[in-house]
């Protein structure tokens, strides 16, 4: 399918952002900044123990202090949960899902563990009396190591389930065996990737207000207000009908708040329980134990080649930690990337296995690319460990093997519609000039210079746009992946555009009004849209896995379908024409071969709502919805590399330069595009060269706060060189996901290009972070 | 209770307050100031930025009593007579914004250090917004942004 030919042509250009407005002022309605009349404040008690049997726990100082409203023990509560914090995505039938409630009970599981609750009249007040809390707690022995979790004799997470062991699933083609044993080479490599702590800069924020009649208002710092309110009844019991879930604007969330958490619940039962708003706002080091986090995967990644360098089989194994308890799409998260371990090359043989752990540690969910960035890392990991080992150029040997030719139905068995990675890579080197980055490093190693430059390649596609229902409902997570898109034409000719996404930071407002304005042929000033609240978007699938342009723009373009579709009936009965008869261009309807005979959508929309004159039986009113439900993934690709000097004295590594070359199908506003194409491949440099959530051994976070935990800043990075190439994905507008792209992409290019810089020392490999610590004792290692 | 007069905004206000209470709390939950967010409590993301008698101060490194007798401009100060400061300007032209969480802490900086004549190239402004950190950007939009503010080039 082609793009949409439209009028006035907002879509492709850089509109400002409608959003800023209010952002640039200091008028952010982010949740901490509201408050309620009578409005008292949570604090919750959490275990600074991995493990540990709760014996007792006494509130009674704790009530009796200063400003305290009420103070409650998780048993206190215990009869308040209807239902465990849900988890929506059981990927076999005898996975173990052990029950999870907002505070513990009878045990603590990791750090941050949730055991008691203190309202108070001030944030500080509750804080203050939250030190009286008194938690009898009978230290337990615990386990923090994904790789140590199924040995013997390791403690367990859950003793009742007599293992560590959440699940095991496989997917193979017949033949993988086969092909590995009849290869010429065959290259096996082990990467550990360690922790991500997602640090959205806004931690969560809850507010609940419960009204006399038992209806729920709850404003929280979300990415799902919709899935919320489902949830929400799972765990209160409280019919969703009653729930009004207000995500006001969200400072951040990569996959951090597409989660119900314990407090969202605590906040509801409580505004309940004490007949007053209730407010929480997360510290920055309580987000640290009681955020979801990523990542904390071990891979066994096998490539087998002919000699020429053609990889006939890729074969994956993994250990994937999923922490104490399975958040609402933990388990998941590593199917994200099931399908994609053989990248964008054509590799006929397949097999991938994982095998989901718990451990005594903060729970992982989805963080920015959500199992893509772990199957990417260890597939362009594992190209440039081949290449050295054929002796062969990591850039040919990437072209060689890529898919040409779509669609591309992969030994996965899924299907990519559209791309061209050869498109990518190419344009990819026009930007690079490897020839001077070759010629420059060999002089240096000449010299033997003590800075070493080095280059690192990464290609990439991902399967985003999360989700046709069907496929979904195959792979056994519980809900569709549809989304909705109301678009409503007041009386006097301005529009509301209703989304079921749910942006935070994603530029919606701005986005579908130029999608809108484009297919309604209105001014992009003319168009507001509304999202966020579960009372204005009844039904929606939210905001994540880079879903909302590729799903929620898709409906957009279908409710304006209709939009115009009621529109020409009216214009067709006014003008005493057949529909037929008329031509849509430029908002206006006017009569084949009279010119002067028109219409304004505007007029029509005018005209529905006077409603003096429409077609016998037809409703009032110009507005639409619609539900869209795609059929494919969205099959973003690219080409980026990395250029790094690295310190050969000291470790220190610096990233020189960044160049990537994205196709993310038609583009709808390119500024926003770049915006997001730049904050994710951040984040992918951040894991390659500086963030490392660590545990020691029983599950103790070490890296406690943002001065030993390494969000980089300005300073730490280059500017980025970023280009486009674009082929059409199999839909409407021909777009493509692109939130995750970037950090799917990056952290393989830059540990490449460090490799790369110390491959003349000998040095072949590089565990994340590369820190200076862990560059100088690689170069050491060789060196001895 | 300690009493504190400061000036925030151009507008005078007298303030009985607790001694423990930061400086970015006294103006948020006092003034009602909410522009200026909160981001950690390690003094390292710099969401909460303002001006103290025009130099860029993270308000949780302060406590509200040693703003006595200080001038503060918060980020709802910055736009004067409703045109946006050309910092402001510069975000929204360069979109160096998405969330806008960090925002408000991230111009403020931005002005002070183009008002101290530091913002003198793109590594001098990488390494003068280093206290800032912003998760949604990669910076490279708010460099552009305070180069073109500061009449550089990046």
């Amino acid at each position: 399918m082609t793009a949409i030919e439209t009028a006035p042509g907002f879509v492709g250009t850089s509109v400002k952002r409608k959003e800023d407005a209010s952002l640039l002022r200091g008028q952010g309605t982010f949740v901490d900044n509201l408050t309620l009349p009578a409005t008292a404040y949570m604090f919750v008690v959490r275990s600074p123990y991995p493990r540990a049997r709760i014996a007792s726990v006494n509130v009674a100082s704790a009530r009796a202090a200063e400003g305290v409203v009420a103070a409650f023990s998780g048993a206190d509560l215990a009869e308040d949960w209807k239902g465990g914090l849900p988890c929506a995505w059981p990927v076999t039938e005898d996975i173990k899902m052990p029950p999870h409630f907002p505070l513990a009970t009878d045990e603590a599981r990791y750090q941050g563990d949730g055991v008691a609750v203190v309202i108070a009249e001030s944030r500080a007040l509750a804080k203050d009396a939250a030190e009286l809390v008194e938690v009898d707690y009978e230290p337990l022995p615990s386990n923090a190591d994904v790789s140590k979790a199924l040995d013997e004799g390791t403690p367990l997470v859950h003793s009742d389930l007599g293992t560590n062991e959440c699940y095991v699933w496989k997917l193979e083609t017949d033949d993988v065996q086969a092909a590995i044993a009849a290869a010429d080479v065959v290259v096996t490599r082990r990467y550990f990737q360690p922790r991500l702590i997602p640090n959205a800069i806004e931690p969560r924020g809850v507010l609940a207000q419960v009204g006399a009649t038992g209806e729920v208002t709850l404003w929280s710092a979300t990415q799902i207000p919709h899935i919320l309110r489902l949830a929400l009844q799972l765990v209160l019991g409280i019919p969703e009908a009653k729930i009004r879930v207000i995500a006001p604007d969200v400072g951040g969330g990569f996959g951090s708040k597409l989660d119900v958490y314990a407090e969202e619940a605590l906040a509801v039962a409580l505004a309940k329980r004490l007949g007053r708003p209730v407010k929480w706002t997360e510290e920055r080091a309580e987000n640290y134990v009681a955020t979801i986090q990523g990542r904390d995967v071990v891979h066994e990644l096998t490539f087998a080649a002919t000699n020429d360098g053609v990889v006939t089989a890729v074969k994956s194994v993994a250990w994937c930690a999923m922490g104490a308890y399975l958040q609402l799409v933990t388990p998941g998260i590593p199917l994200l990337g099931a399908w994609i371990y053989s990248g964008p090359y054509a590799i006929p043989n397949y097999s991938v296995m994982f095998t989901g752990v718990f451990t005594n540690t903060t729970p992982t969910d989805a963080y920015r690319g959500a199992g893509r960035p772990e199957a990417t890392y260890v597939i362009e990991r594992t190209m440039d460990a081949l290449a050295r080992e054929l002796g062969m150029d990591p850039v040919e040997l990437r072209r060689k093997n890529f898919v040409k030719e779509f669609p591309h139905t992969m030994a996965s068995g899924l299907t990519i519609d559209s791309g061209d990675y050869e498109a990518c890579l190419d344009k990819l080197l026009d930007h690079l000039d490897l020839d001077a980055i070759r010629a420059d490093q060999a002089a240096r190693r000449e010299r033997g210079d003590a800075k070493q430059i080095g280059v690192g390649f990464s290609t990439y596609n991902e399967m985003c746009g999360l989700a046709p229902s069907r496929i979904l409902g195959a792979i056994r997570y519980v809900a569709g992946g549809w989304d909705s898109a109301t678009i409503r034409f007041q009386p006097l000719g301005s529009v509301q555009v209703v989304t079921g996404t749910s942006p935070h930071g994603q530029s919606h407002e701005t986005t579908w009004a130029q999608i809108v304005a484009d297919q309604l042929g209105v001014d992009v000033d003319d168009v507001e849209v509304l999202h966020g609240d579960t009372a204005v978007s009844q039904q929606g699938l939210d905001t994540y896995g880079s879903r909302s342009l590729a799903v929620g723009g898709v409906a957009l373009y279908h409710a304006s379908q209709k939009v115009i579709a009621k529109a020409r009936r009216i214009v067709a009965h006014q003008l005493e024409v057949s529909e037929e008869d008329l031509e849509f261009a430029d908002g206006t309807f006017t009569v084949r071969g009279s010119p002067d005979r028109n219409m304004t959508i505007q007029a029509a929309a005018f005209a529905a709502f006077a409603a003096h004159n429409l077609p016998d039986g037809m409703e009032p009113g110009l507005e639409e919805t619609a539900t869209y439900d795609p059929t494919n993934f969205s099959w973003p690709g690219g080409a980026h590399a990395a250029v790094v000097e690295v310190d050969t004295e000291t470790g220190d590594t610096r990233l020189v330069r960044y160049v990537a070359v994205d196709d993310v199908g038609n583009p709808v506003n390119p500024q926003i595009i770049d915006g997001q194409v730049h904050g994710g491949i951040t984040q992918g440099i951040a894991a390659a060269l500086f963030e490392e959530g660590v545990y020691d051994e029983e599950g103790n976070l070490l890296t406690t706060t943002m001065t030993t935990y390494l969000v980089p800043s300005a300073a730490e990075l280059p500017s980025y060189e970023t280009d486009r190439t674009e082929t059409a994905a199999d839909n409407p507008l021909g777009v493509k996901g692109v939130g995750e792209t970037g950090t799917i992409a990056a952290a393989p290019a830059v540990v490449n290009a460090v490799v790369d810089a110390l491959s003349h020392l000998g040095v072949t490999d590089m565990q994340l972070p590369a820190t200076p610590e862990r560059v100088w004792k690689a170069i050491e290692e060789v060196r001895s | 209770m300690r009493r504190v007069a400061l000036t925030a905004n151009g507008v005078r206000h007298e303030l009985e307050i607790e001694p423990r209470e930061l400086l970015v709390y006294v103006l948020r939950e006092r003034l009602g100031l909410t522009g200026t967010n909160v981001g950690c409590d390690t003094s390292s993301c710099g969401s909460c930025t303002v001006l103290v008698n025009g130099e860029s101060v993270k308000s949780c490194t302060m406590l509200g009593v040693q703003a006595d007798g200080m001038d503060i401009t918060t980020i709802e100060g910055l736009a004067q007579n409703g045109e946006l400061h050309p910092v402001q300007q510069a975000f929204h032209d360069h979109h160096a914004l998405q969330c806008g969480y960090c925002t408000p802490g991230m111009v403020l900086a931005a002005v002070s250090l183009i008002e101290s004549g530091e913002a003198t190239d793109e590594n001098a402004i990488r390494l003068g917004l280093e206290g800032n950190l912003c998760r949604c950007t990669g910076y490279h939009n708010i460099v552009e942004a305070v180069a073109s503010a500061a009449g550089v080039t990046s």
